[in-house]
C-alpha cells in the first residue's frame, strides 16, 4: 500500500483529496490529510464580512464534512517535514510517513513583520486586517462605529493572497460610506508598494481611473518600513508619512512557518516548484499546491482550482512512471467587487494580462471583462454556493483550466 | 521588441526600455543606463548591480528587494536611499535584468 499525505485541508487540500480518491485505488493508495484546526472558511467571504453582506457563522464549516470517504483526517498542528527520510512530524511528536506528499499549507498574513502594527495600542483597535475571521470581524464592528476621518488602506508588500481583495475594498468602502450619507466626512487613501493600482498595465489604468473616479487618493511606490503606533501614522523606506485614523492594512503575507523549519522555502515561506507541474524543485515526492507554492500566479482559490485539474492527470502518470502530460500556464479568473452591486471580471494567466472584451461561460452566458456590470457581481456572490457544493469537492466547473483568448480584445503594442 | 543603441552598440530592449538579453550587458551600458535614470553609481551601488546579476544566473529571476537584503546584505531602506523611490525597478534596469515580477 502506497501512502499519500495532504498537508493543509483547506482550499487547495480539500479540492486535491477528493479528485484523488476518485482516481487512487483503494486498495492501492492511502490517503491521509493533516490539518491543524476543523474551521474551513470561505475566504473570500471576509471581503464582504466588514460591510454586513456576511455574518461570520455564514463564512464556516466542518472541514472534515468535505474530506470523501476513504481519507483518512488527522487533525493536528505539523511541525515540519523531513524530506530526506519521507515523512512528516506532527507538533505532538507523532511521526506520518509518505510516499507521496503534497503540501498545501497557504499563506496567512503576518502583522508581526511590521515594527509598529501588531502594537496593543492600534491593533484592532484603529489597526486592522480582514483576512482573517477574527479581523475582518472587528473591522465591521469598527465601521459601523466609525463617525469618519481618514481611512487609509495598505498593502505591505507583494505577493498578497487575492491581490485585488485591497482594491475591492477600497470600491466597497467609498459605497459604504456614501449610501450611509457619510461620503463627505470620510477621506480614502489607497497605499500600495507598486507603482500603479493594480500589477498588470491595462487592467491598472483601467482600476486606477475607477480610483480616481471615486476620489480614493493613491500613494503609490510605498514601502512601508514602520507603523508609528502614537502618531497614527505610517512611515515608508523613504521617510514619507501617512497618517490615518482608521488603517485597513494587509501585512506580510509568508507561507506557514512549518515551511521555514522544514528548511524548504525562500524568504517568504515559499516553496521553489516547477511553475507548470508543481513538483518540488529540490524532492521528486513533493508536490506544492495553492498559496504555498512559489509559482509566480496569483494567489486565488481558482488558480488552485484550475491548477489541480490538471495536477491529478498528472499525478497519476507520474506515479506510474509516466511522463506528466499537462503543463499549467498561470490561469487566473477573478471577480473584483466595485461597489453597488457591480463587479468586473479579469481573466489571464503567466504570459496574458487581463484584457477586455467578453468572458464565454456556457449556460450563464458572457460575462464582461475588465468592466462594471451587475452580472458580475451577481457571479461573486453565486461564488459562494459554488465554492462550498462544487469547488472544494472537487466537481467539473464548466470553466477550462487553460486559459482561452476566446471573446478577449489584444492590445496591439506599438 | 526594438534595437537600441547604447555605449555604441546594439541592444535589444522591451517597451519600458529594459535589456532583454542577460549577454549583451556589460558596465559600460550600465553606466549609461544608470545616467540615464540620473543615478551616480559609486561602489555601493555596483555591489548591488553584481549581486544581481550573479544572483539572476542561479535563480533564473531578478531578486526582490527583500532578497537583496537578506540574501545581498543591503537592507531595504539603504536600497532606498541608493536607488530613490523605486529601488526595485531602477536595479533592474541598471542591472539589465527583468523587471521584478511585481507579482500578479
Ligand atoms: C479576503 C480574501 C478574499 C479572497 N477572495 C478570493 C476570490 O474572490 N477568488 C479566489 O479565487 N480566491 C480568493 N481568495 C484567495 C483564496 O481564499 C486562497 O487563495 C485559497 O484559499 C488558497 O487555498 P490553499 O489551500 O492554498 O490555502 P488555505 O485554504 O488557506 O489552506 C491552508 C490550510 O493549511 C493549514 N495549515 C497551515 N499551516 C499548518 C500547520 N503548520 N499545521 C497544520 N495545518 C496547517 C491551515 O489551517 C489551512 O487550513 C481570497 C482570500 C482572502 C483572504
Amino acid at each position: 500500500m502506497k501512502r499519500l499525505v495532504v498537508l493543509g485541508g483547506g482550499t487547495a487540500g480539500t479540492m486535491v483529496v477528493n479528485k484523488l480518491r476518485k482516481k487512487l485505488k483503494d486498495e492501492e493508495w492511502s490517503i491521509t490529510v493533516i490539518d491543524k484546526d476543523n474551521d474551513h472558511i470561505y475566504q473570500p467571504g471576509l471581503l464582504l464580512l466588514p460591510f454586513g453582506v456576511y455574518r461570520p457563522e455564514e463564512l464556516v464549516k466542518k472541514r472534515a464534512h468535505f474530506f470523501p470517504r476513504g481519507v483518512k483526517f488527522i487533525q493536528s498542528a505539523i511541525d515540519k517535514i523531513v524530506p530526506e527520510s519521507n515523512h512528516v512530524l506532527l507538533a505532538g511528536g507523532q511521526i506520518i510517513e509518505y510516499d507521496q506528499l503534497v503540501i498545501a499549507t497557504g499563506t496567512s498574513p503576518r502583522p508581526d513583520q511590521t515594527p509598529g502594527m501588531d502594537d496593543p495600542a492600534i491593533w484592532r483597535k484603529s489597526v486592522f486586517d480582514f483576512f482573517t475571521l477574527e479581523g475582518s470581524t472587528a473591522l465591521r464592528d469598527a465601521l459601523t462605529a466609525w463617525s469618519g476621518g481618514r481611512l487609509v488602506i495598505h498593502i505591505t508588500e507583494m505577493p498578497i493572497k487575492c491581490p485585488v481583495a485591497p482594491l475591492e475594498f477600497a470600491f466597497l468602502a467609498d459605497a459604504f460610506f456614501e449610501e450611509r450619507k457619510m461620503r463627505d466626512d470620510v477621506e480614502i487613501i489607497y497605499v500600495t508598494p507598486l507603482e500603479g493600482a493594480f500589477t498588470k498595465p491595462t487592467a491598472s489604468k483601467r482600476l486606477g481611473t475607477m480610483l480616481e473616479d471615486r476620489n480614493i487618493k493613491l500613494e503609490p511606490d510605498f514601502m512601508v518600513d514602520h507603523i508609528d503606533p502614537e502618531a497614527k501614522t505610517l512611515v515608508s523606506m523613504d521617510e514619507r508619512e501617512v497618517p490615518f485614523d482608521l488603517l485597513v492594512t494587509i501585512p506580510l503575507n509568508m507561507g506557514d512557518d512549518l515551511i521555514a523549519r522544514s528548511g524548504m522555502g525562500n524568504d517568504l515561506n515559499y516553496v521553489p516548484v516547477d511553475k507548470e507541474t508543481f513538483l518540488s524543485k529540490s524532492y521528486s515526492n513533493v508536490f506544492v499546491l495553492g498559496d504555498a507554492s512559489d509559482i509566480p500566479a496569483s494567489k486565488a482559490g481558482s488558480v488552485a482550482h484550475f491548477a489541480i485539474e490538471l495536477f491529478t492527470e498528472n499525478f497519476v502518470d507520474y506515479v506510474e512512471g509516466r511522463t506528466m502530460k499537462h503543463r499549467f500556464d498561470g490561469h487566473a479568473n477573478c471577480f473584483i467587487e466595485s461597489g453597488h452591486g457591480k463587479g468586473l471580471l479579469i481573466d489571464f494567466n503567466y504570459t496574458t494580462e487581463p484584457l477586455t472584451g467578453k468572458f464565454p461561460i456556457p449556460v450563464i452566458g458572457p460575462l464582461p471583462l475588465l468592466k462594471e456590470s451587475r452580472l458580475n457581481h451577481m457571479g461573486k456572490l453565486a461564488f459562494r454556493w459554488i465554492y462550498w457544493n462544487m469547488l472544494i469537492k472537487g466537481r467539473r466547473i464548466p470553466i477550462p483550466a487553460l486559459m482561452s483568448m476566446a471573446g478577449k480584445h489584444q492590445v496591439t503594442t506599438k | 521588441m526594438p534595437v537600441i543603441e547604447i555605449a555604441g552598440k546594439p541592444i535589444n530592449v522591451n517597451e519600458e526600455g529594459f535589456l532583454t538579453k542577460y549577454d549583451e550587458w556589460d558596465e559600460e551600458i550600465a553606466k549609461v543606463l544608470a545616467a540615464q535614470i540620473e543615478i551616480e553609481m559609486t561602489e555601493a551601488h555596483w555591489n548591488i548591480i553584481k549581486f544581481l546579476r550573479a544572483d539572476f544566473k542561479t535563480q533564473g529571476e531578478t531578486a526582490t528587494a527583500r532578497r537583496v537584503q537578506s540574501v545581498g546584505g543591503v537592507p531595504v531602506k539603504e536600497q532606498f536611499v541608493l536607488f530613490p523611490k523605486k529601488p526595485a525597478k531602477k536595479m533592474a534596469y541598471i542591472a539589465g535584468l527583468p523587471k521584478p515580477k511585481g507579482c500578479v
